[in-house]
């Protein structure tokens, strides 16, 4: 698309590593075979994934305007990109941040490219890394090699490899740390990129480091691998190594990672990663992507013989030398401030916008005189112009020492305190000084329906509306609930982490008064803390146009009814999941499409959200159907085991779960059968007859993982299960009823479009 | 010289709500208000000094861009295109100004948006092909002298680069009969 793309190889030859070089010139050839229909479009998706080229929304060529589906009539007939995705259609390119960790020209970079490539915004991930959005593939080479000149890789940034190693952005400077993990994520990023080892995964792998237990910084316990700072004494002498965990994600249904050794020296560190890798690459579900992270391989073989398998492949590999190569060059590794140590006096001659600043956004870093600044950008998003000016502050008050955060936020380190008032007063001009990071306002949110090929709803669109809502009301300031989380997904997949907020959303859709309308899962009592210790589970469905009422009074009852300093996973676990389940009951009604139209757009979107045309006439906003009646009574069955398990019946709650996944089946059944069978053998094989087999059931991208749920917990009940395993029978069934939802929402509207 | 962009910058008072453009850009793309293909709208309010609302569109985006803290409809050309530097310069500027009309005349928008079409900025979005510097702005001044001098009348506008040298090249156009707020 740019007029200089074939420029750029010739201007930036010298300025790239030969490997770095190399490998985009091979992407680039790539991209010339597909277009001349040499090499298979399910590989090329592949490959450029391995790039970090991402598919966007829309990029079928078919996109609903609001009245029907729409062709997008791209001007040239072209190959396709992957399967299903036009050539020309934009797309999305994220570059991976090892560790969170850039300096300025690295900022500036990903400046310029966001405006000659993208829309003018960079977009930083929960996981550290940056997101460009609406780019087209034929620029992709020569962003690569702009990136490249300035020391990034897309490598690896997407498709089933390692992705970003993430890392604690204080880690170096955090008053809890035991010690400083930087170096190690790095070492780690790097020796496994691209390794031969870790090309054969069924799915993605994900990688997280912490420098201590108790803070949430890097969230070790939602991640394939993760390892925590711990150190040991041998000999008289403190060894350093890691607390490792394995078989954490959060995904559709989250897992929790399994402590895997108390302590792994970090000499074991890269030896560990490759014997994971090779069981993994082994015994990993290739075939089904929907159980091949290696959260189910932990889970299906167990921890111990996992563990034992690990341990056997650690004995038999050969000494790499790159293994001492890599320990030896931790030692370069050096981050430090540029001026020196500062004290800043508190005083009245400093603006009360200062002092909330000062008390919101700035720690106070583990060498004194120091501090970290949070720059809270509004859902991760940044200008160009803003970049330059954080780059500007980096170059002139420290050694350019900025990070990403997981919680889609920049950290500036090694700010002197006596520099305080002049970064504030430069980042203030540049609209990046809200005194808001870490409050119920900074919110978390993926790109959902706005730019994501799996959205239900607008995640973004909900994370403004709340946004604005909560700053308008000083929410951030409230002592009680100012430090609450709030993270939001646009679907159940996870990429927002709903799962470990004190308040989570995921989107889903629900069939009311005949329109298909957009709803928010909520979810309560989610940990954060100590790396996301534990998850929240859901409550409940409501219109996405009711959750800030649902939220205000969330937050008021917590408020109201609070004791003393009780927190809020406290107070939520304190009232029980029945009376928060009441607590926002009453906001699922959906007023008539007639009284109240905006129920039935989304945030930030003006279209309907409907599928298909739908006539005023066949509105009958107050007709019921035996089916919606029946979806509804499985869903208070599916609650209901969330209960028990509260209760400590953990049996009886995988047997509710399972109960209310083959009543959702004999829901759907009636729509074929008109009686649906009672017998649960007979249920689940006309079920698979009629909606698997079928593919009716399909999610169009999960296609029929939602019904292997229920056809897993029908050979499985009866049988004995541990409170994890009830835990996510009850997540599935969560999952199947919306599926059940979407395919009954599907039905109806075919029926009344032919 | 391909990329061109065209802020047109909005007149004040501005009595809007730019969040109303959202409805305005999403008909926009089911009426095919343009001869290009429009794909979607992005919304980017909460970005300050940002893009504000955009359309998206395969050959082009328009948004209602607030960078500078100044509001103005910005067309982003991403196509190349054929012809010369006048052509392209009147493709871009044209297409900014016929959006602009047209947001003039939406319901939600009539009598209480106006732009200036004596107002505006041309950004060069190609670093390579037009790095921001004195060369290239003296190379370019002439080209941009006799489009806007065709436009408005030889010497009755100002030119002027903008920007710092990390920027793309910016140049602001404006009729001397602009009063001009500091940029």
């Amino acid at each position: 698309m740019k007029a200089s793309n074939q420029l750029w190889k010739a201007r930036l030859e010298d300025r790239l590593s030969a490997g770095l070089g190399a490998e985009i010139d091979v992407f680039e050839h790539e991209l010339a075979l597909r277009r001349q229909g040499k090499i298979d479009e399910r590989v090329f998706a592949e490959t450029r994934l391995r790039r970090g080229v991402y598919g966007q929304r829309y990029d079928n060529g078919q996109r609903h305007d609001g009245r029907a589906a729409q062709v997008l009539a791209y001007p040239e007939r072209k190959p396709t990109k992957g399967p299903h995705t036009l050539w020309d259609a934009p797309g999305m390119q994220r570059i991976k941040i090892p560790f969170g960790g850039l300096d300025a020209a690295q900022l500036e970079t990903v400046a310029d490219l966001s405006e000659e490539y993208s829309d003018g915004i960079a977009h930083v991930t929960t996981r550290q890394d940056f997101q460009l959005h609406y780019v087209h593939i034929d620029d992709t080479p020569a962003l690569m090699r702009r990136l490249a000149a300035a020391g990034i890789t897309t490598r690896e940034a997407c498709g089933n490899s390692i992705r970003n190693v993430t890392a604690c952005p204080l880690a170096g400077v955090c008053r809890d740390q035991t010690f400083d993990v930087t170096a190690y994520a790095k070492m780690t990023a790097y020796y496994l990129l691209g390794h031969p080892e870790c090309q054969d995964f069924g799915r993605k792998f994900k990688i997280a480091f912490s420098g201590c237990k108790t803070n949430p910084c890097a969230l070790v316990r939602m991640h394939d691998l993760g390892a925590i700072a711990a150190t040991r004494e041998v000999d008289g002498e403190v060894r350093r190594g890691f607390e490792i965990y394995v078989g954490g994600g959060l995904g559709t249904v989250p897992y929790q990672a399994q402590l895997f050794t108390d302590f792994l020296p970090v000499e074991e560190l890269l030896p560990l990663c490759i014997a994971i890798a090779r069981v993994y690459s082994r015994l990993g579900e290739k075939k089904n992507r929907n159980t091949a992270r290696i959260k189910f391989l932990v889970n299906r073989l167990g921890l111990e013989e996992f563990r034992r398998l690990v341990f056997e492949e650690r004995a038999a590999l050969s000494d790499d030398p790159k293994w001492a190569e890599a320990l030896g060059g931790l030692a370069e590794y050096d981050e430090g401030p540029s001026r020196p140590a500062g004290l800043l006096e508190i005083g009245p001659a400093q603006s009360e916008e200062f002092r909330a600043w000062r008390a919101r956004n700035v720690y106070q870093q583990r060498q004194a005189g120091y501090a970290t600044v949070t720059i809270a950008l509004p859902l991760g998003d940044i200008t160009a112009a803003q970049l330059r000016v954080v780059a500007d502050v980096a170059r002139q008050y420290t050694r350019e020492t900025i990070r990403t955060t997981v919680e889609q936020n920049l950290v500036l380190r090694w700010l002197s305190e006596a520099d305080l008032p002049a970064v504030y007063s430069a980042f203030q001009s540049a609209g990046l000084a809200e005194p808001l990071a870490g409050t119920i306002v900074d919110i978390a949110a993926c790109p959902g329906t706005d730019t994501c090929k799996l959205g239900i709803a607008s995640s973004r669109g909900l994370a403004a509306e709340l946004r604005t809502r909560l700053l308008e009301r000083g929410m951030e300031r409230d002592e009680a609930i100012g430090g609450l989380r709030i993270k939001i997904s646009g679907c159940f997949n996870s990429c927002g982490q709903h799962h470990v907020a004190d308040i989570g959303f995921y989107g889903v859709s629900r069939n009311k008064n005949g329109y298909t309308v957009p709803h928010f899962q909520v979810l309560l009592g989610g940990q954060w803390d100590e790396n996301a210790g534990a998850y929240g589970l859901a409550i409940g469905a409501v219109p996405s146009k009711r959750i800030p009422e649902a939220l205000e009074r969330i937050t008021g009852r917590y408020v109201a009814e609070r004791r003393g300093n009780e927190r809020f996973q406290e107070f939520i676990k304190r009232i029980g999941k029945a009376e928060c389940k009441r607590m926002i009951e009453d906001f699922a009604a959906v007023p008539p499409h007639d009284q109240d139209a905006s129920f039935y757009t989304d945030w930030s979107d003006a279209r309907e959200f409907t599928v298909g045309d739908i006539g005023v006439g066949e509105c009958a906003g107050e007709v019921v159907s035996p089916v919606d009646f029946q979806l509804a009574a499985c869903e208070r069955e599916a609650f209901e085991a969330q209960l028990q398990l509260e209760a400590g019946q953990v049996q009886e709650a995988a047997q509710t779960a399972y109960q209310s996944m083959m009543h959702g089946a004999q829901a759907l059944l009636r729509l074929r059968l008109g009686a649906p069978p009672e017998d649960a053998e007979r249920v689940a094989a006309e079920f698979r007859t009629h909606f698997y087999d079928t593919q009716l059931f399909f999610d169009p991208f999960a296609q029929g993982k939602f019904a292997q749920y229920y056809f897993m917990a029908h050979e499985r009940n009866g049988a004995a299960v541990d409170e994890d395993a009830a835990r996510r029978r009850i997540e599935e069934a969560q999952l199947f009823l919306e599926a059940a939802h979407s395919c009954y929402g599907r039905i109806m509207t075919a029926q009344r479009t032919f | 010289m391909q990329h061109i962009n065209v802020k047109i910058f909005a007149q004040q008072p501005i009595m809007i709500d730019i969040g109303q453009a959202i409805p305005i850009f999403h008909r926009w793309i089911q009426d095919r208000a343009t001869d290009e293909l429009l794909v979607d709208v992005a919304d980017y309010r909460h970005v300050p000094e940002g893009p504000g609302v955009m359309l998206i569109g395969h050959q082009a985006n328009y948004s209602m861009d607030n960078a500078g803290g100044r509001l103005g409809l910005l067309y982003n050309r991403k196509l190349s295109d054929n012809g010369s530097i006048q052509e392209r310069l009147r493709q871009a500027y044209d297409s900014a100004l016929a959006a602009c009309k047209r947001l003039e005349d939406e319901p939600e928008f009539r009598h209480k948006l106006k732009f200036h079409p004596g107002d505006c900025e041309v950004i060069f979005n190609d670093r390579l092909l037009a790095p921001n510097d004195e060369q290239t702005y003296q190379t370019l001044k002439p080209e941009l002298e006799l489009f806007f001098g065709s436009l408005w009348g030889h010497g009755a506008f100002d030119l002027g680069k903008k920007g710092e040298p990390r920027e793309r090249l910016r140049v602001r156009a404006a009729l001397r009969s602009v009063s001009l707020p500091a940029v």
